[in-house]
């Protein structure tokens, strides 16, 4: 067990844990903030991916331990009074279906769209295809998280 | 009101999915809770000859060690098939036994044997890890299409020669003689390939006994939690149906893979009542390749015969279906009743004979998966079509011309009987959305770049709102296939719509709420859709089959005819109008040619004060109904796919995909689009990417999202959906179900397009660079030996 010392959603948290506990275990199991979802266990489908330190990662993959000190938003963070610019695009351009893997879509949305500004390139929807790479959607066929993405980059 | 029926109403649940508030049955956690691990065989055929517990047994955290013996000790039943299918002898099917936890023999890679369930996953886990059994391993059967040869091994003792049944349906004589007197026989032998259906949110279940008033509840991952009380009841004897509570709270999709009662659900019931504790089970990833019932795989040999004029003889098919170890739940009806029913396709065939093999192997359950059925009678029709064109020397698009159906209704020879249809109307509608007329320009412009471009169609047919209860009962199905609605108007005059379909994806809470709001003209905001409990939902029979718009959907509006039976009479009352001329408008209840009118609010108070109704009306305002589908309805539409091909690597692209679409009247096109857009994505799935495949010892080679192909973003184009809508007339809506078309009418436009590109109709599916890349050696090794 180790003690850890994070801010989550923007609220200070300070926990032991086991040592072999994973950050998406933390989260939903010890923080019970339940919208980060766990679709697979081999890290491919994208469900669980939330923000440290402002970059979009799958929290399937690093243990809880390795997050002391950081900064982390999941989905429930992102709204700040009314929906996110991201959160609203999904909803205008039915961008969920079922809605499992959605937080992680709107997590990689947001993250991708913040590099792209970030680094002035153009985000066209060969680019966010390629940059969904790590997230599995079976619903849609991407055709409306494509669109709602692109949607949202004009927004945020 | 602007948001009735036809209007694209942004989603009502949206808010709580995108904000991270949806309650999936995971995200549900009791006081006390307990988790259970399953002990699953490594093994694809075995004997068991032992179980030890003793070391898990006093391992931290381990409430109890549970295994079949005692599961059938307790006289928990066996997992059965919902629907008899008879063989052309006359014979019942060979149903084997399947117990939710394996007693003397283990006949698939994860079939399960024992159970722990301990004060936590991970305890309990590794506790399941410390289970010894002994298995005396059998040699295994796994392949399709050889497992009725002699010497194969078998999997039940009740089903020699792994047989289940041998049916066939048609007329074998008219179809012979229609063969034979044909001017060209077109003959194809297909694969359809095994595929996993993987809703993203894993199945899971939580349990909980309550021991003072004997009775249960189960959180689960269900499509139609009212037919898993029914069956957990009726046949598994886990608990009395009045005894037993089932809630499927969000349900992260389905596809047919969440329509049966799995052995994890009556475990874990079972151990809730064994140990006092709630108890929790969640599939990984992996145990979900292993136990989730996989869809799909036939093998077939077919002929189609023309006269010398194109016109279709006969078709006669022969498939082997493996239905895997087990028979699932509708597992008999997938490869009968939903796929030669539809051998038809869109075409006039004066005879049809189609005989069904199903076989048992030492692999996971198959049943349905979305299409289920339909996708293997469209992907075969379509690709004997494509292929007879091109041995004709027909454009392919005018041989299907020339043998649409044009009248309705139309009696096909193999049951369903088309109630209407535009087949030319949509074949035209995708052709100039496509821009077919521009296709040879740009095959003769990527030729100049070196790379092979096709173009490829699929005309298909489906039917949906499963389905007219006697007739299926005929046909030998173990249930009614009816939906129930009730519609509440509350006090304050809001509206509560309780139904037995169940909506984990397809947005029912918004397109239900469009045709309450469309009938009474209220706004969509003032409608609640209530589903997925069996404590507040009277009865369902749950969404599979694309029939929650024309079953589900028609429930609902019987009911609103009674509730505006009711409102007209309480408004004349109140009005001293005739109900004749009571009509609702802009949110209120009005008198025809007065002034005179009531709020909703006015009714609803009216009827629950019942200070001040018609003589010898009944207080309250609500009213249910049961409605039974007079007929399938019959979904179809054109896909044109135009795929550029890189010769050198195998690597196809689809460069364009075109669906034309008959779902007759569309509720909320923004739904319906998305759910064509879903279809066509697991089509291109099972065209490109996916297949299930197990080794010759029935080891599962594809467990895992890095070996079975999901198809991601930057595997798919967007996709050009248009409508040509003919409302169907067998319900009242005039709706025909649009959650299956993409899946079934896409593989085949598919694959079309790549064989046009390459030159030879000898590929199956997946399509892989690797198969497509062997195909156009193998054609060019064939042309060069000319």
């Amino acid at each position: 067990m180790s003690k850890i010392s994070l801010t989550v959603n923007g609220r200070s948290i300070s926990k032991e844990v086991s040592d072999n506990t994973l950050l998406v275990e933390f989260i939903r199991e010890n923080l019970r903030l339940t919208g980060t979802h766990v679709g697979c266990d081999t890290s491919q489908c994208g469900a669980c991916t939330v923000h440290v330190d402002g970059k979009s990662i799958k929290s399937c993959t690093m243990l809880a331990v390795e997050a002391d000190g950081s900064q982390i938003t999941t989905i429930e963070g992102i709204a700040n009074g009314e929906l996110h610019p991201m959160q609203q695009a999904f909803n205008d351009n039915h961008g969920l279906q079922c809605g499992f893997c959605t937080p992680g879509m709107i997590m990689a949305g947001i993250d991708m769209v913040n590099r792209y500004k970030a680094s002035n390139k153009p985000l066209d929807e060969a680019a966010i295809r390629g940059e969904l790479e790590g997230n599995i959607c079976r619903c849609t066929g991407y055709h409306n998280i494509v669109r709602s993405i692109a949607d949202a980059s004009t927004k945020m | 009101m602007t948001d009735g029926i036809g209007a694209r109403v942004k989603r009502k649940e949206d808010k709580r999915y995108t904000t991270g508030s949806g309650k999936y049955t995971d995200d549900v956690r009791n006081e006390n809770q307990a988790y259970a691990a399953f002990v699953r065989s490594p093994h694809a055929h075995a004997n068991v000859t032992g179980i030890d517990a003793s070391a898990a047994e006093g391992m931290p955290g381990v409430v109890a060690v549970l295994n079949g013996a005692e599961l059938t000790g307790d006289g928990i039943g066996n997992i059965i098939c919902g629907w008899a299918i008879t063989s052309k002898d006359d014979t019942p099917m060979n149903m084997g036994a399947w117990s939710a936890l394996a007693t003397e023999k283990v006949r698939y890679v994860g079939d399960a044997v024992a159970v722990v369930i301990a004060d936590s996953m991970e305890e309990a886990r590794n506790a399941a890890e410390a289970v010894e059994v002994s298995y005396d391993e059998l040699p295994a059967v796994v392949d399709t299409a050889t497992a009725m040869d002699a010497g194969a091994a078998q999997v039940h003792e009740n089903a020699p020669n792994n047989l289940i049944f041998d049916w066939e349906l048609g007329d074998e004589a008219a179809t012979d003689a229609g063969i034979a007197a044909a001017s060209h026989v077109t003959k194809i032998d297909l694969t359809n390939n095994r595929l996993s259906p993987n809703p993203m949110e894993p199945r899971s279940a939580v349990a909980t006994f309550d021991p003072a008033e004997e009775h249960y509840t189960l959180y689960t991952t269900s499509q139609n939690p009212h037919v898993a009380r029914l069956v957990l009841s009726a046949f598994y004897q886990v608990a009395p149906e009045h005894k037993l509570r089932v809630i499927a709270p969000d349900v992260g999709g389905g596809f047919g893979s969440k329509i049966y009662i799995y052995p994890e659900e009556i475990v874990c019931l079972w151990a809730s009542m064994k140990t006092k504790r709630s108890v929790k089970w969640t599939s990984t990833r992996s145990e979900a390749f292993l136990t989730d019932a996989h869809g799909r795989d036939h093998v077939t040999h077919a002929e189609m015969g023309f006269d010398a004029d194109g016109k279709i003889t006969a078709f006669k098919i022969d498939t082997i279906a493996n239905l895997g170890a087990y028979m699932s739940l509708f597992s008999s009806a997938v490869p009968t009743y939903l796929y030669a029913t539809l051998l038809a396709g869109q075409y006039h065939m004066p005879a049809i004979h189609c005989n069904v093999k199903t076989v048992y192997t030492n692999t996971t359950p198959v049943d349905a998966y979305r299409g289920a059925g339909r996708p293997e009678a469209c992907y075969l029709i379509e690709r004997v079509m494509e292929k007879a064109a091109r041995e004709m020397g027909m454009d392919p698009a005018e041989l299907r011309r020339k043998n649409f159906i044009l009248e309705f209704p139309y009696q096909t020879p193999v049951i369903m009987n088309y109630d209407c249809g535009d087949f030319p109307g949509h074949l035209d509608k995708a052709q100039a959305a496509a821009d077919v007329a521009g296709f040879a320009a740009r095959k003769a412009e990527a030729a100049s770049r070196g790379k092979l471009r096709g173009l490829g169609y699929s005309t298909y047919i489906e039917a949906c709102g499963i389905a007219p209860s006697q007739a299926v009962g005929s046909l030998g199905a173990g249930v009614g296939l009816w939906e129930s609605a009730e519609v509440r108007v509350n006090p304050v005059g809001t509206i509560e719509v309780l139904t037995g379909s169940h909506s984990h994806g397809q947005g029912h809470e918004t397109s239900f709420a469009q045709v309450v709001a469309d009938r009474f003209d209220l706004p969509v905001e003032n409608i609640q859709i209530v589903h997925g409990d069996t404590d507040k939902v009277q009865f369902g029979m749950g969404t599979y089959g694309s029939r929650s718009g024309p079953v589900g959907l028609s429930a609902i509006f019987k009911a609103c005819d009674k509730v505006e039976l009711k409102v007209k009479q309480i408004a004349a009352h109140l009005l001293d109008a005739s109900a004749d001329d009571v009509f609702c408008e802009g949110g209120e209840v009005k008198v025809k040619g007065t002034n005179k009118s009531l709020g909703w609010h006015e009714i609803g108070l009216a009827a629950y004060t019942a200070h001040n109704l018609p003589e010898d009306m009944e207080p309250g305002l609500k009213e249910g109904a049961f409605y039974d589908p007079v007929n399938f309805s019959f979904p179809a539409g054109c896909h044109i796919c135009e795929v550029e091909i890189d010769p050198e690597t195998g690597v196809v692209e689809i460069v364009k995909f075109t669906a034309a679409d008959d779902f007759g009247t569309l509720i909320n096109p923004l739904i319906v689009e998305g759910q064509v857009h879903g279809g066509i994505g697991q089509g291109v799935g099972q065209a490109m990417l996916e297949q299930v495949i197990y080794g010759d010892d029935g080891q599962l080679l594809t467990g895992s999202y890095m070996d079975y192909t999901m198809p991601r973003a930057d595997n798919l184009p967007s996709f050009d959906v248009e409508h040509n809508s003919v409302p169907s007339p067998s319900n009242p809506l005039g709706v025909k179900g649009c959650g299956e078309a993409g899946a079934i009418g896409s593989p085949p436009a598919i694959m079309n397009a790549i064989t046009d590109a390459i030159g030879t109709e000898n590929l199956e599916m997946p399509a892989t660079p690797s198969n497509v890349w062997q195909a156009i050696q193998a054609n060019q090794v064939k042309h060069a030996a000319e």
